[in-house]
């Protein structure tokens, strides 16, 4: 599975443009699906027929970047963020674009005390001229993080975990499905990081009687970190709520029943901020309940985001155990 | 029914957004064994949990009209258990300085009565006095051992205030959820009208949950009714200190008919028109932006909604002590029946007539 | 002039009637059907049995204004913006209020009795009040009724070299394009979709594209322009002159590349020039259309515009028509080559 994650994070696929990864997904998963097609948006739907319940599974393939805006007369780009992107991290780091192009991350000297916004930022791919930096990349042109996935034992580090992960855990799982009780519709999701904007529009052609994202979350237990109880290598966590859902009860009560019944390790989850693709799921036509599966992850939105592979392990276990639950 | 029971039992029920199901049972069990059962034809709940009490129209293609109002309290969640004391999140929109000093009810295995401690003033620093305390700062004494509470509370329990519904002088009641069971009540009591009248249009009272984290109830109630007009129920700012005349709204003088543009100017209009005509008196309010109340999602259902929207007069919103007046829900309630009666084919037709 | 008359119109967010009746009188013997809807989107419909793909063309109404809130015992009004307004613009601003279109002033303190101090700061929009010359309340409320809306009182005209001036631009130029193109014919069934509320939440589009669900949907804008001296060249956005702007992408949209590239496509052949949108700031109907049922792809073309927002916005009357013309050779592209994909 590690090789997996490995090939998925590699990617460059920003919000809107998750071309490459799609079609690495696509083909992953051909051959333990009944059935796969796209929508409008992009999203890729892999049906899996299994009883007459819907459950409508979700991983978003996009990950946060950059867009150029403009080509100065020196080559340099200057660019705006696709997602959540801190420009405090920026300096320094390395970019890709998708046809491969790299660059680096500089900044213009700043006052003192100045802040360090996004327009004080550009990118720098070893162009001389304006001319010479369109043979590789124009405005609108999209890149992200470039950083090397790295094997650290039951952790592991890339960029793009944020959600490679949950396509992975999704892929394996479907994998490892031997007797589905339920029209397994999993979807790999467009344009989550820019306002869970796949997950819309899929929920709607679908009309899923459930919902269950597979999705990172934060952590609180490195050196003086914001307060959250939730631990690397603790377990999956069952969400209770974020900013963009509160999960249904009978949502919640199978995650944990199943948890508990199969010993998967668990953790709750109460997350002060942030969102994923089943706020957009719940809210679908006349509504969804709808959960998620967490995985903890360490410097969300930074090129070294970390998991444990035992909260991996957990959260595959429990999305098998969902699809293999007949649900009504 | 009895108006002052109903008020109060709804609004000492627990039902923190997402979590309505304990308010939701009073409902419940007006409609489905009580006195409620005669006022309305068919009773149902969406899976989000929405409750949706319907009463036929008259003819062969009665107008569909949807009334909202919420369900949902703003309250606390548990986000950690520390050392036997709780740390929370909040749910909705909430001052974190009321919260200081405040009892409350943590909903874990049992309902269990907790305290937001206070730092006492003798052992402030001076300059800590001058600062709001930050939620981060603040936790949860159950007063019982760490194991007890590990053994009752478990992460994503709510929490409620602790705070009985008690009148006070001239008609006002207190109580911790009025934003929006006060609307809930005249919603009801507008259904308790329409028993013996001959209205055309077709209702739908939807008490609707989930509103203060983004009228999310109100998006798919409204999305799977798909009704010709809606009405939205909610509270608005009270007179008081502090605010002035055109934000804050008098108790007593009746329900605030608000326009605005979530509003249908038609409807607003015959609003007004039903109030004058029944001498129900009643304030006006210009809202500018469309958020914040079920008639925001109402209005953009599908391809559209004839939206209006009625507020009730509420002081201290969003506190454990939210007052309104009974008098003023009466009034609302009148308003809607008469408004009900005002609605036939032709109206209808109308509201897409610009 | 069609510009001159459009500007000068008042439709504010949800108050767009005077537009509305004034595009109603243009179009209704120019297209098959027309008709409103709850909100008061204005729709207009042309070849709906036609074959081939149904195209939404979409320009909103409504421009951003103020909203009487309250009446105070001396007649003075009391207002809040609808939709996003820079308050430091409203000082010593006429306008004029509701239907009957009542003239006010926004007062301002006389700079002789300001504190040093109160020059450096913006004056909060709580200070703010519309004077109409009323002795007190009883006065003012017989002209003017809590929840009337005031629009800025400008005169739209030429100006300088090939430029128009005038408030509302953005989106009045979206509407003229619309009625341009409403002059042509096209093989595929077309939905013109005036639409209502732009500048509160996206508001009209949101429903119009849920109730026509086209197949494909290009909306017509003003955008901001940056082109002044004061704005450094990638902080710019768009500049006058240089032709329509292209969105990439926004907060609301990242737009489609296959529909990016046939508008590139369609510009080079046809010799129009066009530049990109070079922002990612800021929002457009094409963000609600985007998310409507199960996805519809969605584009905008944009005029440039200098000062959004404010009373005196200026735009290139060189760059309205090349928009109007790239958006008449793209919808031909999709008569000989179909939906880009």
């Amino acid at each position: 599975m590690k090789e997996l994650i490995r090939k998925l994070t590699s990617i460059s696929s920003p919000s809107g443009r998750e071309e490459q990864v799609r079609a690495v997904i696509k083909e992953e998963i051909a051959s333990s699906v009944d059935e796969i097609y796209e929508d409008k948006l992009g999203n890729l739907i892999a049906v899996k027929h299994g009883g007459k319940t819907k459950v409508l599974l979700a991983a978003h393939m996009d990950e946060i970047g950059i867009i150029v805006t403009d080509i100065d007369e020196q080559g340099f780009l200057r660019f705006g963020n696709v997602g959540g992107i801190n420009p405090q991290r920026l300096v320094g780091q390395r970019a890709r674009f998708t046809n491969g192009t790299i660059g680096v991350f500089g900044v213009e000297k700043l006052e003192e005390n100045e802040k360090l916004t996004l327009s004080k930022l550009y990118l720098d791919i070893g162009a001389r001229s304006a001319e010479e930096a369109r043979q590789k990349v124009m405005v609108g042109s999209v890149a992200t993080y470039y950083h090397e996935f790295c094997d650290l034992g039951d952790r592991i580090v890339a960029k793009a975990l944020d959600d490679r992960i949950g396509c992975a855990i999704l892929i394996e799982a479907l994998k490892r499905v031997t007797k589905p009780q339920n029209d397994l519709y999993c979807t790999f999701t467009v344009q989550e990081e820019v306002g869970l904007r796949g997950a819309r529009t899929a929920a709607f052609g679908i009309e899923p009687d459930y919902g269950i994202a597979i999705d990172v979350t934060g952590t609180g237990d490195t050196p003086e970190a914001e307060r959250l109880a939730i631990k690397l290598g603790h377990g999956a966590a069952i969400k209770v709520k974020d900013n963009s859902l509160i999960t249904h009860p009978k949502v919640k009560d199978l995650l944990t029943g199943l948890a508990v019944k199969n010993k998967i390790p668990y953790q709750f989850e109460v997350l002060p901020f942030g969102g994923t693709d089943s706020g957009a799921i719940h809210l679908t036509k006349e509504g969804v309940p709808s959960g998620v599966i967490s995985i903890p992850c360490r410097y969300l939105h930074t090129p070294s985001e970390m998991v444990d592979m035992n909260d991996v392990e957990a959260a595959v276990r429990l999305a098998v155990a969902v699809m293999e639950t007949k649900l009504d | 029914m009895n108006l002052e029971t109903l008020l109060t039992e709804l609004s000492n029920a627990a039902g923190i957004s997402g979590r309505e199901d304990r308010a939701a049972q009073i409902i419940t069990d007006l409609f489905t064994q009580g006195e409620g059962v005669q006022w309305i034809t068919d009773f149902s709940r969406d899976r989000l949990g929405n409750i949706i009490l319907r009463k036929q129209g008259q003819g062969p293609h009665p107008p569909r009209l949807m009334l909202a109002a919420h369900l949902d309290e703003i309250g606390l969640i548990v986000s950690e258990i520390d050392q036997g004391f709780l740390r929370f999140s909040t749910v909705g929109g909430i001052d974190q300085r009321v919260l200081l000093g405040q009892e409350v009810i943590v909903h874990g295995r049992e309902n269990l009565p907790g305290i937001i401690g206070a730092k006492p003033p003798h052992l402030q620093e001076p300059e800590e006095k001058n600062k709001a305390v930050k939620l981060q700062d603040l936790m949860i004494d159950l007063g019982l051992p760490e194991e007890k509470v590990r053994a009752l509370v478990q992460i994503g329990d709510p929490v409620t205030f602790r705070r009985d519904c008690c009148a006070l002088k001239n008609g006002l009641y207190t109580g911790k959820a009025m934003d929006d069971r006060a609307g809930v009540v005249a919603m009801v009591d507008c259904l308790r009208r329409l028993k013996d009248l001959h209205h055309q249009a077709e209702v739908a009272a939807v008490v609707t949950v989930q509103e203060e984290l983004g009228v999310r109830g109100a998006f798919v109630s409204s999305y799977g009714l798909n009704p010709d007009l809606g009405i939205a129920l909610d509270v608005t700012h009270g007179e008081m200190p502090g605010l002035t005349e055109y934000e804050a709204f008098k108790l007593g003088k009746g329900p605030v008919i608000v326009t605005g543009p979530q509003v249908h100017p038609q409807i607003f209009k015959t609003l007004k028109e039903a109030a004058e005509a029944a001498n129900i008196k009643y304030q006006v309010e210009a809202e500018v932006t469309p958020r914040g109340t079920d008639a925001y999602a109402l209005q953009i259902a599908r391809a559209g909604v004839a939206t209006g929207l009625v507020s009730i007069p509420l002081r201290y919103m969003h506190t454990a002590v939210e007052t309104v007046s009974l008098k003023d829900l009466t009034e609302t309630s009148r308003l809607l029946a008469e408004f009900i009666m005002r609605i036939d084919r032709a109206f209808v037709e109308g509201l897409k007539c610009y | 002039m069609l510009l001159k008359e459009l500007s000068e119109l008042n439709g504010v967010s949800s108050r767009e009637e005077a537009v509305r009746s004034y595009l109603r009188g243009r179009i209704q013997d120019k297209v098959e059907s027309i008709y409103t809807d709850h909100l008061g989107n204005l729709l207009a419909v042309q070849g709906s049995k036609k074959p081939g793909p149904k195209i939404m063309l979409s320009a909103h109404m409504d421009e951003v204004g103020l909203m009487v809130v309250g009446i105070d015992s001396s007649g003075l009004l009391k207002i809040k913006p609808l939709g996003g307004i820079d308050e430091r613009v409203l000082l010593a601003k006429r306008v004029v209020i509701g239907e009957q279109r009542i003239p006010g002033v926004i007062g301002a303190k006389p700079i002789h009795l300001q504190e040093k101090e109160e020059r450096e700061k913006p004056v909060k929009l709580s200070a703010l009040f519309v004077d109409i010359g009323a002795r007190d309340q009883k006065e003012a409320e017989e002209m003017v009724q809590i929840g009337d809306v005031a629009a800025f009182d400008v005169k739209a005209e030429e100006f300088g070299d090939r430029l128009f001036k005038g408030k509302a631009l953005d989106n009045r130029v979206g509407c003229a394009i619309l009625l341009h193109l409403l002059e042509k014919e096209y093989a595929f069934p077309l939905y013109y979709a005036f639409t209502v509320q732009e500048e509160v939440g996206l508001r009209g589009a949101t429903v119009a594209a849920y109730g026509i669900n086209p197949d494909l949907a290009l909306v017509f804008e003003g955008t901001s322009a940056g082109d002044l001296p004061t704005a450094k060249k990638h902080q710019q956005s768009t500049r006058l002159g240089r032709g329509p702007a292209i969105t990439f992408m926004d907060r609301t949209v990242i737009v489609n590349q296959a529909l990016l590239d046939r508008l590139v496509e369609t510009a080079n052949e046809a010799q129009i020039p066009f530049q990109w949108r070079e922002a990612t700031t800021g929002g457009t109907e094409a963000g609600a259309i985007n998310l409507t049922r199960t996805g519809i792809i969605a584009g905008t073309l944009s005029v440039p515009c200098r000062y959004i927002h404010s009373p005196v916005s200026v735009l290139s009357l060189d760059d309205f028509e090349n928009t109007v013309k790239l958006a008449d050779a793209f919808l031909k592209s999709i008569e000989r080559k179909g939906l880009p994909a």
